[in-house]
């Protein structure tokens, strides 16, 4: 009872501030929704047992990801987007209706037939995560070093130009 | 206990909030900003399963899909940027600089 009030209450204001982070005129309090969106979907991982997920959630998405949006927020100060709807607004209401609608569909209907793992069963996720991490996916892992070392080269490259050219 | 499918049907209604976001808004970075909100979307659908079916697997998936975010992340808001010093425009219907 207490887990499923918990989650009408994480997924109630995960799905408004989504919301409102989509219909928000003003870019601030969009990325500051988002913000809030970010933490409850963090609580929807700990009910899922997924501890390390959740704090990297916040580290990463709330604390990282988030705070370089405010900083290029506020290097432009962009002006309010217009109020006005835009021509796309039928296309869009109508992809997202459908979309939702049939994987929400697919997903009731589904019967799962995969055999059931025992992660649950040998340790601490956290302690499951870092043996998997540097056993079964050691590979992927070098690779996503090494995609987070060419995006740092990409976006000095990038945004580093003008002053590169004053010296 | 809440069922799977709770857990899933609120990762598809974030796909859809964030698919209308980037159709219909007309900043380039609240069209990246909904991008976010589709991959966590997926996330939740990993996680959702992972717990379901007791399996690690999930969990990795979403961490790599952590560090393709952040990654992407950097390299929008660093062509944003360079976006915005060569000509000033933020709306993603006034890039057109290679129409005729």
């Amino acid at each position: 009872m207490v887990a499923q009030l918990l989650f009408f209450y994480f997924s109630g204001m995960t799905v408004l501030c989504a919301i409102i982070a989509i219909a928000s005129p003003n870019i601030i309090y969009s990325a500051l929704s988002l913000l809030v969106t970010f933490i409850h979907i963090a609580g929807l991982y700990v009910m899922l047992h997924a501890e390390f997920i959740a704090a990297v959630q916040i580290i990463i998405y709330a604390g990282a990801i988030l705070v370089l949006y405010l900083f290029v927020l506020m290097l432009f100060n962009p002006k309010q987007e217009s109020r006005s709807v835009h021509r796309q607004l039928p296309v869009a209401v109508f992809l997202g209706v459908v979309l939702c609608g049939m994987m929400i569909l697919a997903a009731f209907r589904t019967e799962i037939l995969g055999q059931k793992g025992t992660i649950t069963m040998v340790a601490p996720h956290t302690q499951a995560i870092g043996i998997a991490l540097y056993t079964d996916y050691i590979f992927p892992f070098e690779v996503a070093s090494l995609i987070l070392l060419v995006a740092m080269f990409g976006a000095i490259l990038l945004a580093g130009r003008t002053v590169r050219r004053k010296n | 206990m809440v069922p799977l499918e709770w857990y899933l049907t609120v990762g598809f209604l974030l796909f859809a909030i964030g698919i209308i976001g980037v159709l219909v808004r007309r900043s380039v970075i609240m069209v990246l900003l909904s991008i976010e909100l589709i991959l966590n979307s997926a996330n939740i659908t990993f996680v959702a399963y992972a717990d379901a079916l007791q399996s690690i697997t999930g969990q990795m998936i979403v961490f790599f899909v952590l560090t393709m975010a952040a990654a992407e992340v950097a390299l929008g808001l660093a062509l944003v940027i360079a976006l915005f010093r060569a000509r000033s425009v933020l709306n993603v219907d006034e890039i057109n600089l290679l129409r005729g």
